[in-house]
């Protein structure tokens, strides 16, 4: 039986981890493949490397991180952030990503997702979706969560799916940060007609979570988390038992 | 050297990485005389099947692949590689494959209930069917990342592993000194890196 995934997400600037990294013997890391490293040997299924650097001029070092974390990590790679065209995708597939993600520049440029299925497949492209409710509904918000566009989210990841997105990351802005868990509601409408993988993201806080995840919403694939995993307030191993205690599949680490 | 060949699709560095890191000597190639001089080869591949079989063929690569098998160099195919080593494949359209395993490439909806997504993405469990020194190093239940919609059928007399994602599916199959994995060791982890190195090393294939 296929195995739910846990993915930690590495917000990277500039080439560096973003937020100081504590935990163990592991003081401040900063360096994403150090980072990339020690979450794979403690069993992360993947990973997501999301790129924040501002300026164009110090993407360079994000692809140099890339490549020294591909050369040391066998597992699969996404990288998100900064991705605008089918150039970057081919910037960070050369570099040893496995999946790319796309967001706001999907949104301004849905025949993206064509193009970019079509050359590389589906199983490359991932369409990821900040979701946040307005006046009862979902909608669609891009630049980081800046700007909300209007569009309703289902629609939208249906149209995502039918152009050729083969994953879908699914960020609720309601429950980001507050680690109260993760939005079943919003998560349950999308599985109810994705025919692609669905990676719930947001309001991870403890590793009931993932197990509440998983039972209540059993067609999601994955759960991935940021900060609980950086500040060590839970790690990847203790969330596998608990998930393998409640009859769960998932990977474990050997 | 250990031969990855080229043919402009797949992640190839990873595959690079993963042998530079476990010690031996790759390179990546899409010269046919190189695949034919190497001491092994491995036929990666992401994609459609037609695609990938027109694009080997077109490079001259298809025929050094069957010559540098018939001469009995050690050959692994992964995922869609895996797949171009049957007589044929049914994604879109009939595709002829470089015949060397007895078989065909089919979709595995046929197997996997309606409900379950295609493609399957993710780790899953290899229960092995016989044994082989490729997999010398790794045991049943060992979790390996798969990302596919089709699978080898009619295969059964060269069958090493299946996986199970709502029905039973071809995960490994080995023929002499031709060998393929549906998963990706390259993205497997550490027991995908005990699999390429149990290749790299193993000199003595069974007949």
């Amino acid at each position: 039986m296929i195995s739910k995934r846990i993915i930690p997400c590495l917000d990277v600037r500039d080439g560096r981890v973003v937020k100081g990294v504590r935990f163990g013997d592991l003081k401040d890391v900063s360096s994403p493949a150090e980072l990339a490293a020690f979450y794979s040997d403690c069993g992360a299924d993947e990973l997501v490397f999301y790129d924040i650097t501002a300026s164009a001029e110090n993407r360079s070092l994000f692809t140099e991180c890339l490549i020294e974390t591909a050369s040391k990590v066998f597992i699969p790679l996404t990288v998100g952030g900064g991705i605008n065209s089918l150039e970057d995708f081919d910037r960070v597939l050369k570099c040893g990503a496995d999946k790319v993600s796309v967001n706001s520049c999907a949104v301004r440029n849905p025949g993206l997702i064509d193009e970019a299925a079509r050359l590389y497949g589906s199983q490359c492209v991932v369409l990821s979706a900040d979701v946040k409710r307005v006046n009862g509904s979902y909608h669609v918000f891009v630049r980081g969560g800046r700007e909300d566009t209007g569009l309703d989210a289902l629609s939208w990841i249906k149209e995502g799916i039918d152009r050729g997105a083969g994953e879908i990351v699914l960020n609720s802005m309601d429950t980001d940060g507050v680690k109260q868990g993760f939005d079943l509601p919003l998560l349950s409408a999308v599985c109810a007609f994705s025919t692609v993988p669905v990676i719930a993201s947001g309001g991870a806080g403890c590793a009931q979570d993932f197990v509440t995840l998983f039972s209540e919403c059993p067609k999601v694939d994955a759960g991935l988390a940021a900060s609980i995993f950086h500040f060590g307030e839970v790690t990847i191993s203790e969330v596998k038992q608990l998930m393998k205690n409640n009859g769960i599949p998932v990977r474990e680490v050997v | 050297m250990i031969a990855i060949v080229d043919y402009g699709v797949g992640n190839l560095f990873s595959l690079l990485c993963s042998f530079k890191y476990i010690g031996y000597d790759a390179e990546v190639t899409g010269d046919p005389d190189r695949v034919l001089s190497a001491d092994k080869i491995v036929l990666p591949g992401v994609g459609a099947f037609g695609d990938a079989a027109d694009k080997l063929h077109k490079n001259g690569l298809d025929k050094a692949v069957c010559g540098a098998a018939s001469k009995g160099i050690p050959l692994l195919g992964i995922c869609l590689g895996m797949q171009l080593l049957f007589d044929w494949g049914e994604e879109f359209g009939l595709h002829k494959g470089l015949g060397l395993i007895p078989g065909r490439v089919v979709s595995m909806r046929p197997v996997v209930p309606i409900g379950l997504k295609l493609p399957q993405i993710g780790w899953n469990g290899l229960h092995f069917v016989a044994a082989h020194p490729l997999f010398k190093y790794v045991r049943g239940g060992d979790q390996v990342y798969f990302v596919h919609s089709f699978h080898a059928a009619d295969c059964e007399e060269n069958l090493l592993a299946t996986t199970e994602y709502g029905g039973i599916i071809t995960a490994a199959v080995g023929k002499a000194n031709v060998m393929g994995c549906q998963f990706h060791p390259e993205k497997s982890g550490k027991v995908g890196l005990k699999i390429l190195k149990a290749f790299a090393e193993t000199e003595d294939w069974p007949c």
